[in-house]
């Protein structure tokens, strides 16, 4: 079996343990992202793919061979560091070209290779520049031109984009998502920013606390999260969360300020599900201003009370920072570049948008 | 309304008694003084003094103005070249022996094995000792009839050596003392720089594909090289320095064998009272460390390099 796989990995530090049994399986030339908050076990997940962590038990397998105990350079990987990692008394074609150097390849070849990476990387002119003399953007290409001319079977990112400015880490996503189609490796990439998951993966991984929480296409993940967590996490602003009731007979369902008519699948699931008390998932994308009407045949816009408290403009749209029956949500209203500042009353609501999930347990219910 | 042009007034004129303004030149003020009374009033001293024939216990309005002559006698003065040679010799065979041995410590004990804590703490204990007492300890370990050295080497059968009176031995014992001395200097030298090394850089090695000795070859010691600089200048400067421990163990002897540069003036000031002659030859050795230190720190800047393997 080709790709990577982790079978029934842990990792302990001491008595602690941060990775309960983790399975994981990647396709060769996925993008995976693993996205997680901060301490969640993702980074250890990567550095044990790279060999730079050992497990404590279970196997991991790169490109079908057991590299469960195999050193960082056995595994055919290349790793992009979060701070670059670029050796500083190196220039940059030094930098790119070390591994080659170490692996004996003919100087020819190494020119070749450093070449052609540098060019994809517009890097060419940079090749006599030791690092200090790069910008953050331009170090960040050396760190990737590094791991592109190993030509390795796997890439592994450990947050490659997070030390750079919000302008620069859009273009980098954008140009790793090109690098990816043009290499057709498989890629495992780490990251706390959802957007970055979103953006470029095929699969997302979301862990938490050492747990994976939930596997799936950016689109599985943002349309039907497996539970609290994965919706909460997933989706910027993140999705409001408010208690509710379920009405018996009646396709609704009900909570402090609110009184949601249910598409009948949902309602339907609900109704399997049997519990009444339960916690209803709005995304602030899917408020709409009164005046937006019906919408979309498959639409069902519900009103709904929003008591404003602040109105953000970005343009296109306003954020609002409002109350529902006292509790805090937030609602991203499309309106226009050159609407007034939205003020409290009525909006509409998606309600075949609407998610459910079970008080106790915190997952869905559909 | 108050005039707002009238507000901006410069920070100077505003308060001229404000003494604030000299905090910065109050606080290194004692700093400069006593460079300046430490090490600039000396040398200038000792640059005066060489122009004169000067000799302890006679007034110093009578000596002799000589001009260069005590420059003009050095060049053909024996013993001065002789003392040269025997400190360059020192100091290859120390600092040589220290780096290799300091270095290769450091890279063994950085790593957080057990036990590494206690012996890096032991291993430091030499620098604690003033030298007139390692001096002296070390005499007695190389005393030729009581000396520890010795009764350890008859113990495997070694005849006793007289370490201190034979010119090999005795040039071995200083350089030996030397290094037990000054090795943990370097040791904590280069085991602060290996820690403070960036370890995503060197994880970066070992996936790009680096075996031990590379990584330490490649990486951790360019890494690292401006700081094994520095120690190598320190060490070069405390070489002509060495007075002490060569003092009390060998007194340069026998005959001229361990009598450094440092020593050698001191001999020719305070034994045979020339203390103008003295004072020239101190000229001459810090000539000699200013363009050794001036070569050292051309070569200092680690990252001017190409980096090539």
């Amino acid at each position: 079996m080709s790709g990577v796989q982790l079978v029934d990995v842990t990792k302990f530090y001491g008595t602690v343990n941060v990775i309960p049994p983790l399975n994981l399986s990647f396709d060769e030339g996925e993008f995976v992202v693993i996205v997680g908050p901060s301490g969640c076990g993702k980074s250890t997940t990567l550095r044990m793919i790279a060999g730079l962590e050992p497990v404590t038990s279970g196997m991991i397998r790169i490109a079908g061979k057991d590299v469960t105990w195999a050193r960082p350079k056995e595994r055919d990987i290349a790793m992009v560091f979060q701070s670059y990692a670029l050796y500083p008394h190196m220039d940059v074609a030094g930098n790119m070209s070390f591994a080659l150097r170490l692996a004996g390849t003919s100087k020819e070849e190494v020119a070749r290779r450093v070449r052609a990476a540098a060019e994809m990387l517009e890097l060419t002119e940079y090749l006599e520049r030791k690092p200090k003399d790069l910008s953050g953007g331009q170090r960040q290409r050396v760190a990737m031109g590094r791991a592109i001319v190993r030509d390795a079977y796997c890439f592994l990112f450990d947050e490659p984009l997070s030390n750079l400015d919000a302008k620069l880490r859009s273009t980098m996503r954008t140009e790793l998502a090109i690098l990816h189609k043009r290499l057709d490796r498989t890629m495992v990439y780490v990251t706390h920013d959802q957007i970055e998951a979103m953006t470029m993966a095929d699969r997302i991984v979301i862990m938490e606390q050492g747990h994976v929480q939930q596997v799936g296409t950016p689109r599985e993940v943002y349309n039907n999260p497996r539970n609290l967590f994965v919706a909460g996490f997933i989706g910027s602003p993140s999705m409001n969360f408010l208690d509710a009731e379920l009405q018996d007979d009646e396709l609704r369902v009900t909570g402090q300020g609110f009184d949601l008519p249910l598409p009948p699948r949902l309602h339907e699931a609900a109704q399997g599900h049997g519990a009444r008390q339960v916690i209803v998932g709005l995304r602030p994308e899917h408020f709409a201003a009164r005046h937006a009407g019906g919408g979309t045949e498959a639409s069902f816009l519900a009103p709904v009370d929003l008591d404003v408290k602040v109105a953000e403009y970005i343009g296109s749209s306003q954020f609002l920072a409002a109350d529902i029956g006292g509790r805090q949500v937030s609602a991203a209203i499309e309106v226009g570049p050159d609407s007034a500042p939205l003020t409290s009353g009525t909006y509409l609501f998606d309600t075949n948008r609407v998610y459910l999930f079970d008080k106790t347990t915190g997952d869905a219910i559909a | 309304m108050p005039d707002a042009a009238e507000e901006i007034v410069p920070v100077a004129a505003r308060r001229p008694w404000d003494l604030s303004m000299l905090g910065p030149y109050f606080f290194i003020l004692p700093a400069v003084a006593v460079m300046l009374a430490g090490l600039v009033y000396p040398v200038i001293q000792a640059f005066y003094l060489s122009f004169y024939d000067w000799k302890i216990g006679t007034d110093f309005d009578d000596a002799p103005y000589v001009g260069l002559r005590h420059f003009i006698r050095m060049i053909g003065d024996e013993d001065v070249g002789e003392s040269i040679w025997v400190t360059l010799k020192f100091g290859f065979w120390t600092i040589s022996i220290e780096m290799l041995l300091g270095v290769s410590l450091a890279l063994l004990l950085e790593k957080p094995i057990r036990g590494a804590s206690v012996f890096r703490t032991i291993f430091i204990l030499p620098l604690m000792v003033s030298p007139v007492v390692v001096g002296l300890i070390w005499r007695y370990l190389f005393d030729a009839r009581i000396g520890w050295i010795n009764y350890y080497l008859g113990q495997i059968g070694i005849e006793p050596q007289v370490w201190l009176g034979d010119a090999d031995l005795a040039f071995f014992a200083i350089v030996f003392t030397d290094i037990w001395q000054w090795t943990p200097f370097i040791f904590i030298i280069v085991i602060a720089g290996l820690q403070a090394l960036p370890s995503e850089v060197l994880e970066a090695s070992k996936i790009d594909g680096a075996n031990w000795w590379q990584h330490i070859l490649y990486v951790k010691l360019p890494m690292i090289r401006s700081i094994l600089l520095i120690a190598l200048l320190m060490r070069l400067i405390d070489v002509f320095r060495a007075l002490e421990v060569m003092y009390i163990l060998t007194g340069g002897g026998p005959g001229r064998a361990t009598e450094l540069l440092s020593l050698h003036i001191y001999n020719r000031a305070f034994d045979t009272q020339q203390l103008g002659y003295a004072s020239a030859i101190s000229v001459l050795l810090i000539v000699i460390v200013f363009f050794l230190s001036y070569g050292i720190l051309k070569m200092g800047n680690p990252l001017k390099e190409k980096a090539d393997i």
